[in-house]
């Protein structure tokens, strides 16, 4: 419960400070300097400073966003466990109710592009609906993977801490193949769902192209706070949930354990830097194809494993 | 061991699937000569036991370097010979040929599943036969769909590979002479294939297929 409670706060502080180690990484590749690592922080507090400005066309469903936005990644931080301990909360089946608070705040998001009545920021809702159902079966494939991976028969049932409790080294011997594979599948969600190059660009600013940020357009001082939070902490999430089912940090020894998860969660975001600076944005059409390939890839992790423990053998 | 055998054949299905969603003839080319590199190691593990060792290393050594080398540079020698620049416009698209392969290996695995087909000697991997017969279904998937002649013979070359995986796998006892025998069919029939592509390409200036229907008159 105590380092339950330490990671949730520890997921609360930092998550910004993701975005700070993709842009420097992104920087070191360009030859720049970078933006100061607390820039995150500093453009939070100077956008709750300020007042919000609402159009007249918009409706509560718009003032409500930003709000069910936060709220479910919060509630999705509840469940998620780290460096080696479980989660605050966990009960069997809570994969599910992780994958949908993702969708909730997905949703949330989209029915305020909606409100606002722009034709620009209806096309990216349509656009991120459409990328995250692409990305939802490859998500839950590989969880699924994972678990019919480490758990038996005999278990009570399966939650997200009790995969990651599982997650040994012993495991990665037995089933480095699986993991490897729902490893890049969930890699790949993680670049589709946080809204990065190859499938989307943070920095452009051309409505046409945007994807994720045409949608947040019309948001402005503390809501628009609330939704730069909100991404950065969906960032941190499935940074963690790829480093919480994959890595093996179940050491056993306290200390440890966090020590190899932050460096797993910091490894993520120098990869998602790396592959922003040396990849070019895919083409929409190309999208579906990278996704269901992802989907591919975690379609076999699971068929591997359905094989009986033929890889734990 | 084991794991170096299973790491092979997970290769070998994510080449295929690959060569599936791809619809660039580099892709197949590139992926083909990796999947032939992962087949020609698998005699190693599977021959390995009771004496056999000298056979499995030289069959392992044959098959490196006809599935891996020759094949593909034949067919690239062929290629650069053939005017080939236009896209391929096959039967079914790349994403839903990627969503078929997948259907294709829960097939295969359901089929090929432990204790229901039985080989004759137990495999040091259950994933032996299933890996084989999606292989072969995927070979058999990509020789239907495309309409290119060059992916026509890449989708024929991973249907032997699936044939080859199941030989090994069932006929653990079969002459060496047999396996180089089957080895040297296939580098004549890619060969002939080859040639065929470029006389194709002269004649049509282009590779599909369906062009051939105009040899009517």
């Amino acid at each position: 419960m105590i380092p339950g409670l330490i990671h949730l706060i520890l997921g609360l502080a930092a998550a910004p400070l993701l975005l700070s180690v993709i842009n420097r990484t992104k920087a070191l590749f360009a030859g720049r300097v970078g933006q100061p690592w607390l820039q995150p922080y500093h453009d939070l507090a100077k956008l709750l400073r300020k007042g919000a400005v609402y159009s007249t066309t918009t409706t509560w469903v718009f003032r409500a966003g930003p709000m069910v936005s936060l709220a479910a990644l919060l509630a999705a931080l509840f469940l998620l466990p780290f460096g080696g301990t479980g989660a605050v909360l966990s009960f069997q089946g809570d994969l599910l109710v992780f994958v949908y608070l993702l969708g909730t705040a997905r949703l949330a998001l989209v029915l305020a592009a909606m409100d606002t009545g722009s034709p620009f920021e209806g096309m990216g809702a349509s656009r991120e609906v459409w990328v995250s159902a692409l990305a939802e079966p490859a998500l839950l494939l590989g969880l699924a993977a994972v678990s019919r991976e480490v758990s038996s028969s005999s278990d009570p049932g399966v939650s997200l801490s009790y995969l990651h409790q599982q997650m040994t080294p012993a495991a990665w011997v037995n089933s480095g193949v699986v993991l490897s594979l729902v490893a890049v599948a969930l890699g790949v969600v993680l670049l589709a769902e946080a809204a990065r190059v190859p499938v989307d660009d943070p920095t452009t600013h051309l409505e046409l192209t945007m994807i994720h940020e045409v949608m947040i357009l019309d948001h402005g001082g503390p809501d628009y706070a609330f939704l730069l939070y909100a991404a950065a902490l969906k960032l941190w999430i499935l940074a963690a949930l790829i480093v919480g089912v994959v890595l093996p940090s179940a050491v056993g020894v306290p200390v440890l354990g966090e020590l190899i998860a932050l460096a797993g969660v910091t490894l993520v975001a120098v990869v998602v830097g790396v592959v922003e600076s040396i990849m070019a944005r895919l083409r929409l059409m190309r999208i579906p194809q990278l996704l269901i390939g992802a989907s591919s890839l975690a379609a076999l992790a699971f068929v591997l494993e359905r094989q009986g423990g033929g890889l734990l053998r | 061991m084991t794991h170096v055998l299973e790491g092979a054949l997970v290769g070998v299905i994510l080449t295929t699937l690959a060569m599936l969603g791809s619809m660039r003839w580099q892709v197949g080319l590139r992926a083909m000569a990796v999947q032939g590199f992962m087949i020609g190691l698998v005699p190693l593990f599977l021959l390995g036991e009771d004496g056999g060792f000298t056979r499995a290393v030289v069959l392992a050594a044959f098959s490196i370097t006809a599935k891996a080398f020759v094949y593909p540079w034949l067919l690239l020698r062929a290629l650069r010979q053939t005017p080939l620049r236009e896209e391929e416009t096959p039967l079914i698209g790349a994403s839903p040929s990627l969503l078929s392969g997948v259907a294709i290996l829960a097939l295969a695995f359901w089929i090929g599943r432990a204790g229901h087909l039985e080989p004759p000697q137990p495999l040091p991997s259950p994933l032996v036969l299933p890996v084989a017969l999606f292989t072969m279904l995927a070979g058999l998937f990509i020789i239907c769909t495309r309409n290119r002649a060059l992916s026509q013979v890449v989708g024929y070359l991973v249907l032997e590979n699936g044939v080859y995986l199941v030989g090994l796998a069932i006929a653990q006892e079969s002459p060496l002479l047999i396996e180089m025998g089957s080895l040297l069919d296939v580098l004549f029939a890619v060969l002939v294939m080859g040639v065929a592509i470029f006389h194709i390409g002269r004649t049509f200036d282009s590779i599909e297929v369906d062009q051939l229907s105009t040899l009517k008159d």
